[in-house]
């Protein structure tokens, strides 16, 4: 008995310390940083390290692009990844089946074995250095998810509610609007968080497609702020407070949503 | 019941993107192996199966990479499991206390690569890191390292950071794998007078194969796809001693500019993912059981 709470203190530790680690650094300045790296700030909290980054840096810029991105890509993944789930759960045939295998196969597939035809389509479409190319890339991408998620709780809607309104003669478009979405709530609820997290946090394609400094998302900008400050970790911190704020106070406060979301791809397998 | 056709243009959206931007770059890429395209201009020609010979006899880089990969996803796919499922099986009963450590081990989910990159620099940093320090606050000086320059140790350092970084998703998942597993069969089995490897070995774990199987599996692909992390923390180095296949498709594409050739490790890696998810799919089967 001990011993497991003994455990479970110290895998506490080690995701707490380094945590308070990041908090404490963006609060330091660099010299003292160096001088004592693990101590408390002496001197008190230098909030100098947040104003320098907001003036060094184009943060509001790189943080309206991310919030661009990641509510499109997630807002219009969901609407045409449940406009698939419900055509394979009306069809519910070998067309459906083989419509969720076609979509489905691109989970299988790591992002980094079709970038580099990806990049020259992207070129040739003129959509790098664009915030559509990347929206549409990211819908491309979590696609096959989204549709794995819905399809599984659609399927286990009661058929006889859809085939009901078709008698009263609703079409497609109504028994989907009216039904399937509201009815999905929860499945929709959970595949919404999944997506934020991935969108929100993604690099890879940022990487590839942005090079112009007004398109840059957080990820890319981050990754090039180690670059530029190198070793300055108070600086390379507090940017990393500000990239993942929204997600840790949306996590604060939706914690239970994130857990299902997170989980529900792999559980629903 | 008949079903109006207009249900098939419910698919349109999605499959007009789905195949402009992953199914037409994803056949490509299978295209372009076979030539020696740079990448950059219009020319380019056939090479047969030249770029497939290079990689899998000639690029000692690539092989390397290969290794690297593998001793990475062994150690991230193993201890990751272990940890993950430990946990889980301490935190399993929905008490304050529990539901509250389970959200903290879940929360480097939610980090960006990036962030988690940079916290792990630091913490690995020979002169700065906490860990080098605590280390010699117990006084073990010599167990200090260079974490990410030594390039006999580096890849093992970012295995660590991979768990840091998702065990708790992995803990979330055996959890619920857990939870779902009646409680009865265990009361049966106190009564029988199992002891408790017992109890694991012929209820638990039959039961939790299925969980199990998903966690592996999507351990493993996760553990191809460390792309960010490598790309920000290492960038393959020291001595492409962290370099992975992911990491390496990058550098052969974007910084030697050899298209062609990136194409063809990209195809490789697909055939060893798929391979590697059918070894374990295989393997965690036979396991399953239902009562």
């Amino acid at each position: 008995m001990l011993f497991r709470k003994f455990s479970l203190a110290v895998y506490a530790l080690l995701i707490l310390i380094p945590l308070l680690m990041v908090a404490l650094t963006s609060v330091k300045s660099l010299q003292e940083t160096f001088r004592d790296p693990l101590g408390l700030p002496e001197d008190g909290f230098q909030w100098s390290n947040y104003s320098a980054i907001f003036q060094e840096q184009t943060m509001a810029g790189y943080f309206m692009n991310s919030t661009i991105v990641t509510l499109f890509s997630v807002f219009l993944t969901l609407f045409f990844a449940s406009m698939i789930a419900f055509g394979i759960s009306r069809l519910n045939n070998w067309m459906g089946n083989i419509l969720f295998g076609l979509f489905t196969l691109g989970m299988m597939v790591p992002a980094q074995v079709n970038m580099v035809p990806l990049y020259s389509l992207m070129l040739d479409l003129n959509l790098t250095n664009s915030l559509l190319g990347l929206i549409l890339v990211n819908i491309a991408v979590t696609l096959p998810i989204a549709v794995f998620i819905l399809t599984g709780f659609m399927k286990t809607l009661p058929k006889e509610l859809f085939e009901a309104s078709t008698i009263d003669g609703a079409g497609n478009w109504q028994i989907y609007t009216k039904l399937a979405l509201p009815l999905s709530l929860p499945s929709l609820s959970a595949t919404a968080i999944f997506l934020f997290v991935m969108h929100w946090n993604d690099l890879l394609y940022p990487l590839l497609f942005i090079t112009d400094n007004a398109y840059k998302t957080l990820p890319l900008a981050l990754l090039e702020f180690q670059g530029e400050y190198s070793t300055n970790y108070p600086m390379l911190f507090t940017g990393v407070i500000i990239a993942s704020a929204p997600m840790v106070i949306a996590y604060v406060f939706l914690q239970r949503f994130f857990v299902a979301g997170m989980t529900a791809g792999a559980l629903k397998g | 019941m008949k079903i109006s056709k207009t249900i098939y243009l419910f698919f349109l959206p999605g499959l007009f993107l789905y195949s402009i931007f992953f199914l037409y770059p994803t056949v490509s890429a299978l295209f372009y192996s076979f030539t020696d395209w740079d990448g950059l201009s219009d020319a380019y020609q056939f090479v047969g199966i030249g770029n497939y010979e290079r990689a899998l006899t000639g690029d000692s880089v690539f092989r390397k990479t290969v290794g690297n990969n593998l001793k990475f996803m062994l150690m991230v796919v193993i201890f990751q499991t272990l940890v993950a499922l430990a946990f889980a099986m301490i935190v399993l009963k929905n008490t304050k206390t529990n539901l509250f450590l389970r959200a903290l081990y879940f929360f480097p989910t939610i980090l960006s690569s990036v962030s988690v990159a940079f916290i792990w620099s630091f913490i690995y940093d020979p002169s700065l890191g906490i860990l080098n320090q605590i280390l010699e606050l117990l006084g073990l000086d010599f167990l200090q390292q260079n974490w990410l320059g030594n390039s006999d140790i580096a890849i093992y350092s970012l295995a660590i950071t991979q768990i840091w970084f998702h065990a708790g998703q992995m803990l979330i998942i055996f959890v619920a794998g857990l939870q779902a597993i009646p409680e009865d069969l265990y009361e049966v089995a106190k009564i029988e007078g199992a002891s408790k490897w017992q109890t694991f070995r012929k209820v638990t774990w039959p039961l939790l194969a299925p969980s199990a199987t998903i966690v592996i599996a999507y351990t493993t692909i996760q553990s191809f796809k460390a792309f960010d992390l490598v790309f920000a923390m290492t960038g393959g180095g020291p001595n492409n001693s962290t370099e992975i296949i992911a990491t390496y498709i990058f550098d052969v594409a974007f910084r030697s500019y050899n298209f062609g050739y990136a194409s063809s490790i990209s195809v490789l890696f697909m055939i060893i993912i798929a391979f590697i998810t059918f070894l374990q799919f295989k393997a965690l089967r036979s396991d399953r059981i239902s009562y």
